[in-house]
């Protein structure tokens, strides 16, 4: 394990958030069930060293400890177990270069060298305070490996003449861009993508899909005995004899609408016939039963009311 | 070998907009409500018919995995936790996911919260992702202006996304050192039981899934649970995102068919190894933690998870570390150590200290230093060490030293060997060499 002590003599007495911090200590806070408000510390710690020149001072661990209602051991726990909290002061551009083994093989070593030379020792801090550097473990970007992390972001597929380069330019004030250092687009393969070159992925063909597959069809549960007689109230009423409809071609309901009908079933009343939510509103028993055949399940017109629904859904389409 | 219509990932390398318009373009958020609609039992149901095995690194069967969630709510709100702490070195899919294709992930998270009958995720993701977060920050914010997510939101399920970041652990990777660490606590593995799934974050039922394992399941039922099941070895299913690092001519993320030969993977993708094929020494198939496999074992092995377990290494991430014969070994090997070393949280003593040890031993190792007596303490150290804490580091830990015992043990005994021949001997070869 990694064991880290903080500096005490370094951070001085007093530490307090920048105005312009204060929106996003909200925007974290916003974040947790509000008794939870503790789950925010790491956010806040890691703003706190934003504003305290890219280290935390220990009174910036109280000022967090405080905004949270932490008892202050609790606060120096996390700080002194999370890398990434730096505890001692850094230069302004902070190198954490990774050196872990898939870095290590596309030459991190020579990577060390160079900040060796051009800054010296990890956590040393050149004279005019703008660099200092650290070996860190696996950034994950190994396949833009090797690789460095200044500040916020990555740099990536460096040699030690691009990487001498961006310290001697960050050293001379210039910024740098971060990024890839070869021609390369992020992690495809040098030389040109092997996949993902077919158009039709990007010209919104996949959005013609109408429905999910496999979508479940209404349970049509064969252990049970057959249904009593008793649907429901509206099966035993006389009703209206079936209305004349429009012909099929005028008029396409989507009869899915329908609790328990799913897309399979559609096809199978759009084969018999059955476009419109009226025409299944006026089914007597009769057509009912000859429906369940031809769908192979007995009972289900009624357990799932398809009738009730249909009325309402013919109502509604009235009032529309 | 895949084709393009069949990859989920349409964007991996950014090459088009991460942005909602254009992700809608690709696919994303299509059909998403009534996917929502038809309710956890056949959510579980499809995703564990697609075969769908986790993506971080144990390929645990994710549908499976949220059918542990209780069937009710009760007083206990219900949370989904995305690991997006990528650190396994080796690794580095997830990052394309967040960055170039952050709303195939929010739409997952959305599916695997309706699931599990949560109402709110949270994505925890490494605390060096600043670019990553920033990204995924701001198609968090697109989905809530077009109401995807949110109150009251089109999709029909109310739904809350979070995005968390850590600061730099690799435990943070388990997933209760990760519960741990949301909490605003060090991140030290909780016990288990209780399982997160009866107490996980703030002591409700959570379930932890990977970036990648959430991000492919909208596309998994758009396409059909079979349409997945199709592609790769029965029991190892799907498609899989791998990242090849090292030596090969061109480093890169793709995604593949699971159960690709590494032939294959590394010809097509990757320009072949450096040097041909004649030069490759070993590969670590799965992220550091698997054990490395010699040449000649894994050229034309499958990439899956039951071939790479046959041969006593994993699948882990699918991060494919390829070494060619100018790699040190014992150093390569040396250097993970010293990873787990820095990583291992504390908590446990035969991690805490044996993670040290054997680092401390493999530097002496790669110089020659050391005594032939000592590769099977070592060996030995590794098994006490392996299955005797809290959580899986300290396996992780001893398992690519049991590896380089296993296949390479005469390399270090030749350097042993060497380091230990009279000093004059060698210089007096180089002279006559000269």
């Amino acid at each position: 394990m990694a064991l880290r002590r903080f500096d005490l003599e370094a951070g001085g007495t007093d530490f307090s958030f920048a105005p312009e911090t204060e929106d996003k200590i909200a925007f974290w806070l916003g974040k947790y069930p509000s008794e939870k408000k503790r789950s925010a510390v790491i956010p806040l710690l890691w703003l706190a060293q934003k504003d305290n020149a890219g280290w935390l001072s220990e009174p910036a661990m109280r000022a967090v400890a405080d905004r949270l209602e932490m008892p202050y051991i609790r606060v120096y726990e996390v700080a002194t177990f999370y890398t990434m909290f730096r505890l001692r002061p850094v230069g302004r551009h902070h190198i954490q270069l990774c050196g872990t083994t898939p870095c290590m093989l596309r030459g991190a070593h020579d990577l060390k060298e160079v900040c060796r030379d051009r800054i010296g020792e990890p956590f040393a801090i050149t004279d005019d305070a703008r660099l200092s550097w650290e070996e860190v473990e696996c950034l994950g970007a190994c396949v833009n490996a090797p690789m460095v992390q200044i500040n916020d972001y990555y740099y990536e597929d460096l040699t030690p003449e691009r990487f001498a380069s961006v310290l001697d330019q960050l050293r001379n004030g210039v910024d740098v861009a971060p990024g890839t250092f070869v021609d390369r687009q992020r992690s495809a393969p040098l030389g040109g993508a092997t996949s993902l070159l077919d158009a039709g992925l990007f010209d919104g063909s996949r959005l013609a899909q109408a429905h999910l597959p496999n979508l479940p069809e209404p349970v049509t549960d064969t252990a049970q005995p057959a249904a009593p007689a008793r649907t429901t109230l509206i099966d035993v009423q006389p009703g209206p004899p079936p209305e004349r409809v429009e012909t099929a071609s005028e008029r396409v309901d989507d009869l899915r609408k329908i609790k328990g009908i799913g897309p399979k079933a559609v096809t199978q009343l759009q084969a018999l016939g059955i476009y419109q939510f009226a025409q299944i509103a006026a089914w007597s028993p009769a057509d009912v039963s000859r429906i369940e055949a031809a769908l192979s399940g007995a009972g289900r017109v009624g357990r799932e009311d398809w009738i009730a629904q249909a009325r309402l859904l013919v109502q509604a389409n009235k009032e529309a | 070998m895949l084709q393009d219509k069949d990859r989920i990932f349409t964007n991996l390398y950014g090459t088009h907009a991460p942005d909602l318009e254009a992700a809608k373009q690709r696919g994303a958020w299509h059909l998403t409500r009534e996917m929502l609609a038809q309710g956890p039992d056949w959510l579980c149901d499809q995703v564990k018919q697609s075969g769908l095995r986790g993506r971080g690194g144990a390929g645990f069967p994710t549908g499976l995995k949220w059918t542990f969630m209780p069937k009710e709510v009760g007083e206990r709100p219900h949370y989904l936790v995305v690991n997006a702490d990528e650190s396994e070195p080796g690794t580095c899919k997830d990052r394309e996911i967040m960055r170039h294709d952050p709303h195939l992930l929010i739409e997952g998270c959305m599916v695997a919260s309706r699931a599990m009958r949560a109402h709110v995720c949270y994505v925890y993701i490494r605390g060096e992702y600043i670019a990553e977060r920033e990204a995924l920050e701001k198609a968090v914010r697109e989905a809530y202006e077009d109401r995807l997510i949110g109150k009251d939101n089109v999709n029909g399920w109310d739904f809350d996304l979070y995005v968390h970041h850590g600061a730099g652990a690799y435990i943070c990777g388990e997933e209760t050192a990760l519960l741990e660490s949301l909490e605003g606590k060090k991140g030290q593995p909780r016990l288990k039981p209780p399982f997160p799934a009866n107490a996980g974050l703030y002591g409700c039922p959570t379930t932890v899934n990977n970036v990648e394992s959430i991000a492919v399941v909208p596309t998994i039922l758009r396409r059909g649970a079979e349409w997945f099941a199709g592609f790769g070895r029965p029991n190892n299913c799907g498609t899989k995102l791998f990242c090849i690092s090292g030596h090969v001519n061109a480093p890169c993320n793709v995604e593949e068919e699971m159960s690709i030969s590494f032939r294959d993977l590394i010809e097509t993708h990757c320009g072949g190894i450096r040097g041909g094929w004649d030069n490759l020494k070993a590969v670590i198939p799965g992220g550091s933690s698997v054990p490395l496999l010699p040449a000649e074992q894994i050229m034309d092995a499958n990439m899956d998870f039951d071939t790479l377990r046959d041969l006593k290494s994993g699948l882990g991430t699918a991060a494919v570390i390829v070494m060619d014969k100018s790699t040190d070994l014992i150093r390569a090997i040396a250097r993970i150590s010293y990873f787990y070393k820095h990583e291992s949280c504390g908590q446990c003593t035969p991690c805490r200290e044996g993670t040290g040890w054997m680092w401390r031993v493999l530097q002496r190792m790669a110089k020659g230093e050391a005594e032939h007596a000592e590769i099977d303490m070592l060996l030995e150290v590794s098994h006490q060490v392996e299955g005797h804490t809290i959580c899986a580091l300290g396996d992780a830990a001893a398992w690519p030293v049991q590896g380089l015992i296993r296949h390479f043990r005469h390399e270090i005994e030749d350097r042993i060997t060497l380091y230990r021949t009279p000093r004059a001997l060698i210089q007096g070869a180089q002279v006559a060499a000269e």
